[in-house]
């Protein structure tokens, strides 16, 4: 049985469509990511499913539970991660983890979780004189502090370093690993194509597509990826009559062929051929963020 | 289990946030020190029907710490947890943001008593002055007060957009209120039409019903009427309008 079933959901803020039609079926012990450009509804769409917001048609359930009616007993078994979300200033670290697990009826250990998060030495630090990360890391052990069955993660790794990034994905692998199904909300690809079994692609309010990370990228249909300096000036024609390349693009005095993941083996000797040699040669496979773009229409990644 | 630590904490963070300890207790209790020492003040005076005007303070500086607690420390917290979204996290809590409100009024009640205590023992042991001679009038006339400031406190809270609008209504409104109380002309001693105007405020009606308290009665219906008043409406106001983000 599914732990977390969307069905047709619709939101509008005054005259914006935020979810314009979103299914989801998310299994257990799954870690489910959504990924989308801003804006897209991943925000509203989670936020309903954790019950803060009622959508304006269309069905959830959670765990079973409606998340609006059966909010007591949902709140016992969900945790969450928000995105803008703070605690009072004053509170300590550790005193905001105490506080937060005698919420639980079967806490996790807030020590054991203090400490994987690296957050031991600031547990005596007020919250407002945190830095961005440890905040981020703060809100994340609270989110699973109640040990849920359910978590859904807003952001997970925003203003992390890539060290803290990186502990923060081995805690998440854990608590899978305990049962706990994941629904991650992220604009980051490395994190969605490292973490997540399955993801959806939302865009404008609607769901895209939903598969593995693997699948998304083979959608893609770009297989692989030439960047090279030519040594010498090199004639775009003389690459797009090989038939193993689809394209030749240019950027400043790169030149970037794709094609085919056989490419690389008829490129380089051509070029080798005419007596260019490829100066800082890379090659590239197709990514996630290629899918995204080419399955959005979003022009640049890094917006997301 | 979870209500009594959130009381505690919240009673903990009230303390680290200085406005109530510090403008809430410190500083009547320094004036109630100091306006002790002026000899002319503790005199009996005819026109306060025989009391000393440092006596009349006692209950006024009281009504001062209630004021302070309830419409600048409570709306300021409170509005600021709205603002930063704490309210909205603990909406994915068992716990329920209905409950830290609570919490955030128990732990404000607590330092109330607390101050309440003080000033009555200054009073008595370093002043002299006389405790109130009806003790259960008292409570009851304190409670009605802390009550009706409270909810005008939660009513600040609702209608502020924000954590610097809410400090700003809480304070606009803490000194006319407080003038009301006679913290600058003793009551007794304003022209008939302004005492009446204080006594329809809560913190006039306050007084007023601490001094029967203090001639050892319990309080007459008007007072307890306007003070009731000010209470259900503005927590029935507050109960409607109230936002948790």
């Amino acid at each position: 049985m599914a732990v977390i079933e969307v069905r047709e959901i619709h939101k509008r803020y005054g005259g914006t469509v935020a979810v314009d039609d979103v299914s989801l079926t998310i299994q257990p012990g799954e870690i489910f990511g959504i990924l989308g450009p801003n804006g897209a509804g991943k925000t509203t769409t989670v936020e309903c499913v954790a019950g803060l917001r009622a959508p304006d048609r269309g069905t959830i359930s959670v765990l079973g539970l409606d998340p609006l009616r059966d909010r007591a007993e949902l709140t016992r078994r969900l945790g969450v991660q928000l995105q803008e979300s703070q605690l009072p200033d004053r509170l300590q670290v550790a005193e905001a983890l105490e506080l937060y697990s005698s919420f639980y009826p079967r806490p996790a250990d807030w020590r054991e979780l203090m400490d994987a998060l690296n957050l031991t030495s600031k547990a005596t630090t007020r919250y407002a004189k945190l830095s961005g990360g440890q905040k981020q890391r703060l809100s994340i052990a609270l989110a699973l502090v109640g040990n849920p069955e359910v978590a859904i993660l807003d952001e997970l790794t925003t203003g992390l370093d890539p060290q803290a990034r990186r502990d923060t994905w081995a805690l998440i692998e854990q608590a899978r690993a305990r049962g706990t199904t994941i629904v991650l909300v992220t604009h980051f690809m490395e994190e969605a194509e490292r973490l997540c079994d399955r993801l959806a692609l939302i865009n404008g309010g609607r769901v895209v597509t939903v598969d593995t990370p693997e699948g998304l990228t083979a959608r893609a249909r770009v297989e692989q990826r030439i960047v090279f300096h030519p040594s010498r000036p090199c004639d775009d024609a003389l690459l797009t009559a090989l038939p193993e390349v689809s394209r030749v693009t240019r950027r400043d005095d790169l030149v970037i062929v794709e094609g085919t993941a056989e490419a690389i083996t008829t490129v380089i000797p051509l070029l080798s051929a005419h007596g260019i040699a490829p100066q800082r040669l890379r090659v590239e496979q197709a990514s996630l963020e290629d899918a995204f773009v080419a399955l959005t229409g979003s022009t640049t990644g890094e917006d997301l | 289990m979870s209500t009594l630590r959130l009381i505690k904490t919240e009673t903990v963070l009230s303390i680290r946030d200085k406005i109530g300890p510090l403008w809430g207790v410190g500083f009547p209790l320094v004036l109630l020190v100091i306006l002790g020492n002026v000899p002319s003040l503790r005199e009996p005076q005819a026109v306060n029907g025989g009391v000393a005007t440092f006596d009349l303070y006692v209950p006024v500086l009281i009504l001062f710490n209630l004021a302070m607690l309830a419409l600048i420390a409570v709306p300021t917290v409170l509005a600021g947890y709205r603002q930063a979204g704490v309210l909205r996290r603990l909406q994915t809590t068992p716990v329920g943001p209905a409950r830290v409100l609570t919490a955030q009024l128990v732990a404000n009640l607590a330092i109330a008593v607390v101050a309440t205590v003080v000033f009555l023992a200054t009073a008595r042991f370093a002043f002299g002055v006389a405790l109130p001679g009806a003790v259960v009038s008292f409570v009851v006339a304190w409670l009605l007060v802390a009550a009706a400031m409270l909810g005008i406190g939660l009513l600040i809270t609702a209608l502020a957009t924000g954590q610097p609008q809410a400090s700003a209504i809480g304070t606009v409104l803490y000194f006319p209120l407080m003038f009301c109380a006679g913290l600058w002309v003793p009551i007794t001693q304003m022209p008939p039409l302004l005492r009446d105007i204080s006594h329809a405020t809560p913190l006039g009606a306050g007084m007023q019903a601490f001094q029967y308290a203090y001639a050892g009665d319990f309080p007459a219906a008007q007072p307890l009427l306007v003070l009731t008043g000010y209470a259900v409406l503005s927590a029935a106001a507050a109960v409607r309008w109230f936002r948790w983000s």
